[in-house]
């Protein structure tokens, strides 16, 4: 066991820290958001330059030679600055599905991915799917050698930024079944794909993506056809071990911003950090903090294991980010008080950012249900 | 990073293994989460450990420890769970042992760590007072000097299982004028043997005798019995104190806790089916599993920085506060489990004898006693609301 970061891990940290302090203060993301774009494609080349695009794939694949605790370690930092760019959606997601994929889609599209001059959204959500990846009312039927798509995908994450999308649909079977589940990659521009661009609560952009009669050939298929699911859950769970990283950055700084205001902000004649009943909160903010910290680290480690054992280490991780997210992020406002309710401090648009994250890939419930699930799957096998 | 074992790891873990199922003691099974022992039986995996010289696992090498990593100990702590096997007990191994080879002089290590080592000698605390609770440093019993002796006067509380012990290690106000509470006090050792000394159980809301009160009456005990510095005895208090906390996490044992817990709502029905079926419980258990897992990746990650030279520091009270949380969870949900079988009372007052009556299920034995005794763990040790103000103070600077 280990718990120490590599040298290239922590030079990753160190220069993305450095610039994300340097050209990342609040202020300026506040003008980005509010912006008709609402990203910057040049900050998006400088993470590029810096590495991070590349740091989590094999050198194989043309990466760094890095892996999840690479995206863990970006993920984190980009947390604390509430950086909107989509590495998630990208780098995570779209390269997770790719470098699984095909030679002939690695070299057309992981690349792309890497080098930052393509995009990737993960078009899983459903309007009426809720949680469940399998629960899915986007058609793929077989025509020729291709695939054909009709549905509406929900909420995709940096859609209005991609040049791609990662889209699972239908290929077999009835609306909730495993089985006939097909991972695909649709370009933005091809025929009868649209979107409803919108911003998000937290400052990002998604977009509802509707798909309708749009032509695929079978080299689009990411995977096996109708066997897609597994991968889906496979790139979810990574995807939740990245997110958990992101919220404790996040937790960290919300955490940081109230034991500081608490000294300032004075009333009775002294600072209200002085108070023991918000120290023990502050406390049991830390606590949460640091037990979303050994959980993220948990999960990340741990995705390469046998697959209950890695989603139940992901699902986990959700739950307690989930509960540990919401205690740090509704403290933060509460002992911030008044101020913490304006716009124009940055406390409350952590504690927006914090809230978001557990309806990404599945809340604290529907991952207490999976953990709960799995535990008694695993019992039945024990006693087998 | 990385979770994984070297092979160095796989066959430490193999030798541990086959070490404890060939040498835990048989008359010591299923005994393992039990209050109500004799001193043999407390003591009696201590003295094998201490033979095989493993009964200190945290201590330096040249004081009799063992040297094993971090992996290793945790690896250690693993495979004793799995037994549930009754492990030395902390007065002497975590609390004083590390206070006399820390701070002590040459004679006293020679003269005391083999016996804590074998589990010859048995330590008790003699921390709390009647009016110094959490508010430690107001303690009032005096040592006052006599000649080559030290006069001890006053009364301790909560001194557990003393009616057992050979040894105490005692905090006495010495300098009854110094500027502050924290000053004036020593850290001194006390044969329990000496005269003057009363001990008088108190029985516990679960019914064991489990600590007691214990009065000193011009106790006379020998100045070299004094380790350190006369009136400085509050640092090596609160050394002890995060030595103690660290070890307060009870991860493994809480894992084995979670698998007899779910082997109980396995066998308890709900309308004809396993409790642990029903979703409501079901989702109880899994979330202490969480939050169980969240500690032990906590206490992880406090090991290894530990291994990289930091000492147990204020981020030990995260891991008393928590761990004491879950056991008490876990213990709330075994009696949760066991349904009316709880309430049938499987204690007496004596240390011995006095349980398995055979009333309801094997399982529901002590559910409730448990229950009531571990209440006790977030008050120990410094109670969870001291060590809220230790995380405020030392880590957060408020």
């Amino acid at each position: 066991m280990d718990f120490n970061f590599t040298e290239e891990q922590t030079m990753i940290r160190d220069s993305l820290a450095r610039l994300i302090r340097e050209q990342y203060d609040f202020e300026t993301r506040r003008k980005v958001v509010a912006s008709e774009s609402g990203w910057r494609p040049e900050m998006w080349a400088q993470f590029a330059e810096l590495g991070l695009l590349m740091a989590p794939f094999s050198e194989e694949d043309g990466g760094l030679g890095g892996g999840p605790i690479d995206a863990m370690v970006v993920m984190e930092e980009f947390g604390k600055g509430l950086v909107v760019e989509p590495y998630l959606p990208s780098v995570v997601c779209g390269g997770g599905f790719l470098k699984r994929g095909s030679d002939a889609q690695k070299e057309e599209y992981l690349s792309g991915v890497m080098s930052g001059e393509m995009i990737f959204a993960f078009a899983y959500a459903e309007p009426k799917g809720r949680y469940n990846l399998a629960d899915l009312e986007t058609t793929a039927n077989k025509n020729g050698s291709g695939f054909v798509l009709n549905g509406h995908k929900a909420v995709v994450i940096g859609a209005p930024w991609a040049t791609h999308f990662i889209v699972t649909a239908r290929t077999s079977g009835d609306r909730r079944d495993k089985n006939g589940v097909t991972v695909f990659v649709v370009a933005r521009d091809a025929d009868g794909v649209s979107t409803r661009d919108y911003p998000t609560v937290d400052g990002r952009r998604a977009s509802e993506v509707y798909f309708e009669n749009v032509s695929v050939g079978a080299e689009s298929v990411v995977g096996e056809v109708d066997n897609g699911l597994p991968l889906v859950e496979l790139v979810s769970d990574e995807a939740i071990a990245a997110l958990c990283a992101e919220a404790c950055g996040a937790m960290k700084v919300a955490h940081a911003m109230t034991v500081d205001y608490s000294r300032q902000r004075k009333q009775f004649g002294v600072p209200i950090g002085k108070f023991q009943v918000l120290q023990h909160r502050m406390v049991d903010m830390f606590m949460e903090y640091e037990q979303s910290v050994s959980m993220t680290y948990m999960a990340t480690l741990k995705l390469d294991e046998d697959a209950v054992t890695r989603k139940k280490a992901a699902s986990a991780a959700k739950v307690r980010i989930g509960q540990g997210g919401r205690f740090v992020g509704q403290e933060a406002v509460q002992i911030h008080g008044g101020m913490g309710m304006t716009d124009e401090l940055a406390v409350g648009h952590y504690f927006k950012r914090i809230t978001m994250i557990d309806s990404e890939f599945g809340n604290v419930d529907h991952h207490l249900k999976r953990y709960t699930d799995l535990s008694g799957a695993d019992m039945a096998a024990a006693a087998e | 990073m990385n979770l994984d074992f070297t092979p160095e790891e796989i066959a430490f873990r193999n030798e541990v293994r086959e070490f404890i199922r060939e040498n835990y003691p048989k008359e010591l099974e299923g005994m393992g989460t039990r209050e109500d022992l004799t001193r043999e039986q407390f003591l009696a995996w201590h003295k094998v450990l201490g033979k095989k010289g493993w009964s200190a696992p945290s201590w330096p090498k040249k004081y009799g420890g063992t040297g094993w990593t971090s992996t290793q100990k945790y690896i250690w702590s693993e495979e004793n769970a799995r037994v549930d096997a009754l492990m030395p007990l902390p007065f002497g191994v975590s609390m004083v042992g590390p206070v006399i080879y820390t701070f002590g002089n040459e004679e006293q290590k020679e003269r005391h760590l083999p016996g804590i080592l074998s589990g010859d000698v048995w330590w008790c605390q003699g921390y709390s007072e009647p009016g110094a609770g959490s508010d430690l440093a107001s303690l009032k019993t005096t040592a006052v000097r006599d000649g080559d002796h030290y006069v001890i006067n006053g009364q301790k509380t909560w001194t557990t299982l003393a009616q057992h012990a050979d040894w105490g290690f005692f905090l006495c106000r010495t300098d009854p004028n110094a500027k502050k509470p924290q000053e004036g006090i020593s850290f001194i050792l006390v044969d329990m043997k000496t005269p003057g000394i009363e001990v008088k159980p108190i029985k516990l809301i679960d019914g064991t005798h489990e600590v007691n009160e214990t009065w000193l009456t011009d106790v006379r005990v020998p100045v070299e019995n004094l380790v350190g510095v006369e009136n400085e005895g509050w640092t090596y208090a609160k050394f002890l104190l995060a030595h103690e906390r660290s070890g307060i996490a009870g991860v493994a044992r809480s894992k084995r806790g979670v698998e007899r817990l779910r082997n109980i709502a396995t066998n308890e029905l709900v309308d004809g089916e396993p409790l642990l079926e029903q979703p409501e419980f079901a989702r109880k258990i899994s979330q202490l599993e969480i939050d169980l897992t969240a500690l032990e990746f906590t206490e992880l990650r406090t090991l290894a920085s530990e291994a990289a030279g930091k000492g147990p520091g204020p981020e030990s009270s995260i891991l008393k506060v928590k761990g004491t949380e879950i056991q008490q969870r876990l213990t709330e949900l075994t009696l949760e489990a066991v349904g009316y079988y709880g309430a049938p009372y499987a204690y007496g007052m004596e240390a011995d004898g006095k349980n398995d009556f055979g009333v309801g299920p094997d399982h529901s034995n002590y559910a409730a006693e448990t229950y009531f005794n571990m209440r006790k763990t977030s008050i120990y040790g410094g109670s969870n609301e001291i060590q809220r103000n230790i995380i405020s103070k030392m880590i957060l600077g408020l």
